[in-house]
């Protein structure tokens, strides 16, 4: 007994110290979670030996703020989307990081002037990828009802009904969806958020997406939207541009992208408060924002936050990235889904019930 | 006979040896008890305490809530400028802890838009020294002109009250205007969302009841081995996953999917029928996972039912249907009434199902809990809708027990 004894606790210590060094980091799974795991937390493990627990979860500040207001903090970097970096941040969820410890680039280049100014620009988080939200249509499943064959290039083809009979998948939530509303009516890019703040442009987006209500179809995740339009629910759907790029390299699937009025945005690797961790936490996030792992995110077609990972982007994948596309996007406003994040909500769910 | 009288110390002994058993019985029972205490009282409790207590602005903002109190807000000026230099003092304070987003949010949830307004004041506020601070509107203004909006400084001192209703109102649709009388809010959604998941159970119960009693009735009056068989498709459902079940009524009711195939194969229909993402689909997969809740209590009950106060009945000369509702029906009462219960406190609770085959008519009022829960953080709100839901149940079940009475419910 007393030896058994000796032994589980010589198993115990031993498993202790071998968990001393190890670090929570959640993210969005799926393939980019995968990619994620491929070329940066598995290249750290190795070359750090950190025991690295990797989760996922969808997104919100909801887990993060439950864990600092109850002081149990158990996740220590989190792969936050700019939305919800702003709320985070300016509420003390999140600890300020430390952007002078951030490494050079593979080229030399100082992180200052290496990163999109985008991506250093709020204190709490370094920017780890672009991505984006467009539409796609299935090119098997698409019927075109004008004398002129032309496939779907603008957003306001994705409201043309006439045009393109057939169910349109949205996900069920105001943000893009509104401002796509208003691209398709005729409101400049420039001007989307500042219509959209007021009354009358909020009943004007909410007008045009009434125009096609009947064919709309509502998803709550993201991974149901290649989906749809693979099984024929929905002949265009809303879609962020790495599920579609996969969904069309790896399955070979028909689909094409429609860049035009596409709502770019960033996500950053930050660092809850009250880490206990937050060393390696650190160590981590200067680690995997490097210029090779960043240049990784081509898997899924993200883009880099670093100028020098562009020379380390494949030809093929370089006019799939969402900073191809610039001209023709929108940058996803944090500041205007702060501060009308929850009455659009509250409105877009009494439009979804009238 | 003599009387048996237990001098004082058989009393004692006895009393002792009944608490033994009392206290033995009671730690039996104590893991449950505690288990209910920490995940089913604390939380509701802490839920229905959060909806009304809301301390966060006049924790962050104390002197300039104590200072803006004495300022009559259905007045058409502005607040003196004292509070300007108080709040600037104490924005400044916040901007340097980080903590300004929270009193950001808070104003934000009265007047949308006005978030970006503290928050981009509270920067301008880090940069320079306490010296510097506005002490006047004129000032204030100067940093940003919608300062001037005496709605601001009106849900300023609104937050600041620690204890409110007015998670309850917005739950309600309503609102307080500038005066304090309840109104309704330009945004209806609430009590249309409560309305449509009450209507939602009640379609589904019923259902359920058309489906359940039918079959419960058809599973005891066959042999037992064929019952059991049976009994088991019955109880499938339980054992799968509720996604899995979910997906899988995508993968039937989707436009090509199996039903729409096979109708248009074998030529009933040209064109696929759209089945998934319609109210239809809520309710058949709702069904199909809330049956057994249905048809187990109704079997259990059905199961103890004599046969020959039926078949004394119709040799009485009853015809067989008023045989059925006057001699049958009234002994499944009680497990009519607790497959109903369950079937609809169930399904009014209910969110992933509907979410994902509803479409538009997919959003329940645990939806919007949701909502508040994870993407608006409104976590007073939702604590407000939730409470209001257990309301709602709890006076939908007085009702029921006055109709059907709750002594009778029996569950097997």
């Amino acid at each position: 007994m007393k030896k058994l004894l000796f032994l589980f606790s010589l198993v115990f210590f031993s498993l202790n110290s071998f968990t001393e060094k190890k670090l929570t980091i959640v993210s969005f799974g799926g393939a980019y979670g995968d990619a994620q795991k491929k070329h940066m937390v598995d290249p750290y493990v190795k070359k750090t030996n950190t025991r690295i627990v990797f989760e996922s979860y969808s997104g919100g500040i909801a887990e993060i703020k439950a864990q600092v207001y109850s002081g149990n903090v158990l996740w220590d970097v989190v792969d936050i989307e700019t939305v919800d970096l702003e709320r985070a941040c300016s509420e003390g969820l999140l600890e300020v990081f430390p952007f002078n410890q951030l490494p050079n680039g593979e080229d030399g280049v100082a992180a200052n002037d290496d990163f999109f100014p985008d991506a250093l620009s709020n204190e709490c988080a370094v920017g780890n990828m672009y991505w984006t939200i467009l539409y796609a249509y299935n090119e098997k499943t698409l019927i075109n009802n004008s004398a002129d064959k032309y496939k779907p290039s603008t957003i306001a083809d994705f409201f043309d009904e006439k045009k393109y009979p057939g169910k349109r998948a949205l996900r069920k939530r105001p943000q893009v969806n509104l401002e796509w509303a208003l691209l398709a009516d005729g409101v400049p890019v420039a001007d989307v958020y500042t219509v959209l703040s007021t009354d009358e442009g909020q009943k004007r987006a909410f007008n045009k997406l009434d125009s096609i209500k009947n064919s709309l179809i509502w998803f709550d995740s993201w991974s149901q939207a290649p989906q749809l339009l693979n099984d024929g629910g929905a002949i265009m759907v809303q879609s962020a541009n790495g599920r579609i790029y996969s969904a069309i390299k790896k399955d070979s699937k028909p689909f094409v992208m429609v860049w035009d009025g596409h709502v770019y945005d960033l996500d950053g690797w930050a660092i809850v408060k009250g880490s206990k961790n937050k060393e390696s936490a650190i160590d981590f996030i200067n680690f995997s924002t490097g210029t090779i792992p960043l240049s990784g995110m081509q898997d899924v077609a993200y883009g880099p936050t670093r100028k020098s990972a562009s020379s380390y982007l494949s030809d093929a994948v370089k006019n799939q990235l969402p900073s191809s596309h610039l001209k023709v996007g929108l940058k996803a406003s944090s500041d205007f889904w702060s501060d009308y994040g929850e009455s659009l909500g509250e409105k877009f769910n009494e439009w979804l019930l009238k | 006979m003599p009387s048996v009288i237990l001098n004082s110390e058989e009393i004692l002994r006895s009393k002792k040896a009944i608490r033994r058993k009392k206290q033995i019985m009671f730690l039996f029972a104590a893991p449950l008890l505690v288990f209910i205490v920490v995940s089913f009282i604390i939380p509701i409790a802490s839920m229905l305490y959060r909806s009304v207590y809301h301390p966060v602005v006049a924790e962050l903002l104390p002197d300039t809530i104590v200072v803006l109190n004495s300022w009559d807000e259905t007045n058409d000026t502005l607040p003196d400028d004292e509070v300007v230099a108080v709040f600037s003092r104490e924005l400044h304070l916040l901007a340097h802890e980080r903590k300004s987003g929270s009193v950001a949010e808070e104003i934000n949830r009265i007047v949308p838009g006005s978030a970006s307004l503290i928050k981009s004041t509270a920067r301008n506020f880090k940069k320079v020294t306490l010296e510097q601070l506005p002490i006047s509107h004129a000032e204030l203004v100067e940093v940003n002109i919608k300062w001037s909006d005496k709605k601001i400084w009106r849900a300023i001192k609104a937050s600041g009250i620690v204890f409110t209703d007015n998670f309850y109102l917005t739950a309600l649709d309503l609102k307080r205007n500038a005066s304090g009388d309840v109104q309704t809010r330009d945004t209806q959604v609430y009590v249309k969302l409560y309305i449509k998941s009450l209507k939602l159970a009640l379609y589904i119960t019923l259902l359920s009841i058309v489906i359940g009693y039918p079959l419960a009735y058809y599973l005891v009056t066959i042999p037992t081995r064929t019952a059991n068989i049976l009994m088991i498709c019955v109880l499938l459902p339980f054992w799968t996953s509720l996604l899995v079940r979910t997906t899988s009524w995508i993968a039937l009711l989707q436009t090509n999917g199996v039903i729409n195939s096979m109708l248009q194969y074998i030529h009933i229909i040209n064109e696929p029928i759209e089945m998934l993402y319609t109210q239809f689909a809520t309710i058949i997969s709702m069904i199909h996972i809330l049956l057994p809740f249905m048809v187990l209590p109704l079997y259990s009950v059905m199961k103890n039912i004599d046969p020959s106060y039926m078949r004394a009945a119709l040799s009485l000369g009853a015809k067989p249907l008023p045989a059925f509702m006057r001699i049958y029906m009234p002994m499944t009462m009680s497990g009519l009434a607790a497959g109903s219960l369950l079937v609809f406190i169930i399904s009014i609770g209910y969110y992933i199902t509907p979410a994902l085959v509803g479409g538009t008519d997919g959003q329940m009022i645990s939806n919007i809990i949701a909502f508040h829960m994870q993407s608006s953080n409104n976590w007073e709100l939702a604590a407000a809708l939730g409470s209001l839901l257990l309301l709602i149940i709890l006076i939908m079940y007085a009702i029921y027990d006055r109709i059907v009475g709750v002594s009778n419910i029996k569950l097997g």
